[in-house]
């Protein structure tokens, strides 16, 4: 993502394995590695914001809310295509990114997760107050559904295009914008870069990745948006798979991405904790230890391993 | 920033920074006035505000637990309600092994002193000088991780725990419950004595000092590491003091009791100014009285709570990142 | 007779960057010491190497004490105030919470301090419940030096006490602090751009340059040298 595309020969690789995963899996498999795909999509998004623009969010998930909702209301009431409705929740969390960015330009750190924090925790409950057309508690029925299979090759596809889509954005100017902002702000400025214009249009862009990542993280959940589905936890997610990623590499993001996916669903049946709490346990460790251990998430250590390997 | 170049550019700065310090401390006397008349006209009202007062409290003390440690070191700790959760369960499985109310509500303090300490020194230490976000991460996997523990100890069910308060007085004609005026009395009190640790002691001095310029501080003897540690388990302390508090007025005890305390916790702490101890308190009564009265009289709009607080937030922000009592927090503590 | 503080070949780095290339010095208790050089020399670093402040290897005792390992807060419980350059005060504080934190490693009262301090810089008195902030630059320097006093260290490390001041203070603040060297016996350090000055005040000198030591010797054989003269006194 870094300018060049990746060695062809690792986005080959990762193609194939994707592609095979699907034949040799249990369907419950299936669709854990989906969930992985959808996950990929919203860090890759996220990645780009806090990467490349030096911006945090804990709101991503209020996003993915969006996304998600306006693909189950749409399919609700004009049956629409859902492969439509991921492009129309595109269109729509990219408009909502743009205006959350603008403030967002005036709050810078400690302040930006705090207000990014206030999203994600308000957006889930407008639902419960225009409760006739967004379903109150009980959630919004797409009226499709699909297959975890359905769902499998919708992930990975939407995550091929959106990778692709994201490397060509960040290998030109905007990408040269944004890791310009990020460095130095001042500097940015002085060599002419509209800052407040890049920022924006950064975090237009990540939010627009969560929408598609919502879209297809409902039909996941059989066709149904739900508030609760889309609580804090699904942002602090994101944020995680973000950190753990590290800046800018694809194997980053896809282990980023493993790691909120898979995590918590492989370690529910922790031997001594048992049962559903060793969930949350061995995950809230994870994410603690693999912060102290990796300062600079996978990315950092692959670049680490890579100058080992050379000296 | 050219603007300030100029003497009466700098005196004009001045003076817009003396007419907002006027216009909070008019907006804050004409609320206090608003509430007074309110609760002379009715009763509902007065006890409205009363029990709005008591909630308030609570995201007071945790505010000022989350301002302790923003000021300390400029991290947000995202695991402060869920510590405060934790710690009442402690509490709570004391009193079930037989100590009074009380003697479990000191011995808990004590615990989560040393709890928010270790804390600080094991997790925190390694990745407060890295980055905002690492810091954050670090707080949001302490959430989850001590939520997970709780779950797995005293599962994720309702717990029903004693009230050290029962009955009610009457107060002009108002019925006011022992419970509120109890959470308001304990709370406040305790906010009083971290605000006379931190004025009056050298300690209190050390850990202004570490917090305010570290290496300054260290050139004058000053164990910084060990001020910063302190300053997170009196933190962790005060989080205690709001969950216990808290957790009689929601009636139950569970897991995520005190995540939407946390919420408004944080609305409070930047309303107050999040470098302003006193602004927290302040903004955590403000805001229990404003929901409670908010929930009250308009009970349609009660599902709309959060995402009213944290319009409210966000507009600070916007606004006045420094909150009402950034300002005087430069000069004063 | 051992010197009470002894430097032998302590080197300094910044991050990568080296700034002292193993430096030896010494200063004798009841001396005050001037360490003179140009900008980036290393002057500023060799403070902070004494109080813990920068990484540094080599061996520093002080009173027979290694200093090693010691961190700042460690170094000043021994007995070492370090005065750093610009202003070294909490201007959020009071002038009395300032002195008080002074007063920090000590146990009990600071109170005859105090008015020892309050004799030397009689309007800090006046203000102690003022914030520091509110104080002009040249008292911020005076309460910064005076913060040290209540420290009561046998060691004052002082960075360019007189940058930013106006002369009549730079004269009464050199006098202030060779009256405590003289009546206490205190030991100084110091780290000072006007040469004139700072051989004025003290015994013995060192020229750094590029993190070496050029020169050493009593301040009258440095005044007598040529290169010192060109260089710094500029006559």
């Amino acid at each position: 993502m870094r300018g060049r595309l990746p060695a062809l020969g690792s986005i080959a690789a990762v193609a194939v394995l994707i592609a095979v995963l699907p034949f040799t899996l249990s369907s419950y498999n299936v669709s854990l590695v989906a969930q992985v795909g959808i996950f990929f999509v919203a860090v890759l998004g996220l990645n780009i914001l806090t990467g490349y623009s030096g911006q945090i969010s804990i709101g991503h998930g209020a996003f993915m809310a969006i996304g998600g909702y306006t693909s189950a209301v749409m399919s609700r009431d004009h049956h629409t295509n859902l492969i439509v409705t991921m492009l129309m929740a595109f269109a729509i969390c990219f408009v909502l990114g743009l205006l959350v960015g603008l403030p967002a330009l005036r709050l810078s750190g400690a302040y930006l997760a705090l207000a990014t924090f206030a999203l994600a925790i308000s957006v889930p409950q407008l639902p419960l107050q225009w409760s006739t057309f967004l379903g109150g508690t009980g959630g919004v029925q797409s009226h499709t559904t699909v297959s975890d299979r359905w769902i499998y090759g919708a992930a990975w596809s939407c995550s091929a295009i959106l990778f692709l889509l994201a490397w060509l954005i960040l290998r030109g100017r905007v990408g040269r914008a944004f890791r310009a902002v990020r460095d130095s702000e001042i500097a940015a400025t002085a060599s002419g870069i509209e800052l407040s214009l890049y920022k924006t249009l950064a975090f237009g862009i990540s939010a627009a990745y969560a929408g598609v990542a919502g879209v297809l993280f409902v039909m996941a959940t059989n066709g149904f948006a739900q508030p609760t589905e889309f609580g804090i936890i699904l942002s602090l997610q994101i944020l995680i798979g973000a950190a753990v990623a590290g800046l800018g590499s694809l194997w980053g993001i896809l282990a980023g991405a493993a790691f909120v996916g898979l995590l918590p669903q492989v370690s529910t049946s922790v031997p001594v904790i048992g049962s559903d709490h060793g969930r949350d346990v061995v995950f809230g460790l994870m994410v603690v230890l693999v912060m102290l251990a990796l300062p600079d998430g996978f990315a950092g250590l692959l670049a680490r391993l890579r100058a080992l390997v050379r000296a | 920033m050219e603007t300030l170049t100029s003497p009466l550019a700098g005196l004009r700065a001045r003076g817009i920074a003396l007419g907002g310090a006027i216009t909070v401390y008019l907006l804050l006397g004409g609320g206090a006035v608003f509430l007074l008349v309110g609760c002379l006209q009715s009763t509902r009202f007065a006890q409205l505000t009363v029990s709005g007062l008591a909630v308030g409290a609570a995201y007071g003390s945790l505010a000022l637990a989350l301002v302790l440690i923003y000021r300390a070191t400029h991290v947000i700790n995202f695991a402060q309600g869920e510590l405060a959760m934790a710690t009442t369960y402690i509490a709570y499985q004391l009193i079930q092994w037989g100590l009074s109310y009380w003697e479990a509500f000191a011995a808990t303090l004590a615990i989560a002193f040393v709890l928010g300490t270790a804390l600080e020194l094991v997790v925190i230490r390694p990745v407060q000088h890295r980055s905002v976000i690492a810091a954050v991460i670090v707080s949001v996997g302490l959430f989850i991780l001590i939520d997970g523990v709780v779950n797995w100890i005293w599962g994720g069910g309702i717990r029903f725990m004693q009230s050290p308060f029962s009955g009610s007085y009457d107060l002009g004609g108002v019925n006011i419950q022992h419970l509120y005026a109890g959470m308001l009395g304990v709370v406040l009190g305790c906010v009083l004595l971290v605000w006379a640790l931190f004025r009056f002691t050298k300690l209190g001095l050390g850990m202004r000092a570490a917090a305010l310029r570290p290496a300054a501080a260290a050139l004058a003897g000053v164990r910084v590491d060990w001020m910063l540690a302190l300053g997170w388990g009196l933190a962790a302390v005060l989080g205690a003091v709001a969950g216990m508090m808290y957790e009689p007025s929601q009636l139950l005890l569970t897991p995520t009791f005190m995540q939407e305390a946390l919420v408004y916790a944080f609305a409070a702490a930047v309303l107050g100014g999040l470098e302003s101890p006193g602004g927290a308190v302040v903004g955590g009564l403000a805001i229990g009285v404003f929901l409670n009265l908010l929930a009250g009289y308009l009970p349609q709009v009660v599902s709309l709570e959060v995402p009213f607080a944290f319009a409210v937030l966000l507009a600070i922000l916007l606004v006045k990142p420094s909150g009402l009592f950034g300002r005087r927090e430069v000069s004063r503590v | 007779m051992t010197a009470l503080l002894e430097l032998q070949d302590v080197e300094a780095r910044y991050g990568p960057v080296r700034a002292l290339h193993g430096i030896s010095l010494a200063v004798e208790e009841g001396t005050i010491v001037a360490v003179l050089g140009p900008n980036g020399a290393g002057k500023t670093t060799t403070l902070r190497a004494v109080s813990g402040t920068v990484r540094r290897s080599g061996k520093i005792t002080f009173a027979g004490r290694s200093l090693g390992r010691l961190g700042p807060a460690a170094v000043a419980r021994l007995g070492i105030a370090h005065v750093p350059e610009g202003r070294g005060t909490f201007s959020e504080l009071t002038v009395w919470e300032n002195l008080r934190l002074g007063g920090y490693t000590r146990r009990g009262s600071i109170e005859p301090e105090l008015e020892r301090v309050f004799t030397y810089f009689p309007f800090l008195s006046e203000r102690r419940r003022q914030h520091a902030g509110t104080l002009s630059g040249g008292e911020q320097q005076m309460l910064a030096l005076a913060r040290a006093f209540v420290q009561r260290p046998r060691l004052l490390l002082l960075d360019e006490p007189s940058l930013g001041l106006a002369p009549v203070l730079v004269a009464e603040l050199f006098r202030i602090v060779r009256e405590l060297n003289e009546k206490e016996g205190l030991s100084v350090l110091i780290v000072e751009q006007n040469a004139h000055l700072a051989l004025q005040a003290a015994q013995n000198g060192f020229v750094l340059e590029a993190g070496k030591i050029a020169l050493a010797g009593t301040s009258e054989e440095l005044r007598a040298d040529d290169s010192v003269r060109r260089s710094y006194l500029g006559y």
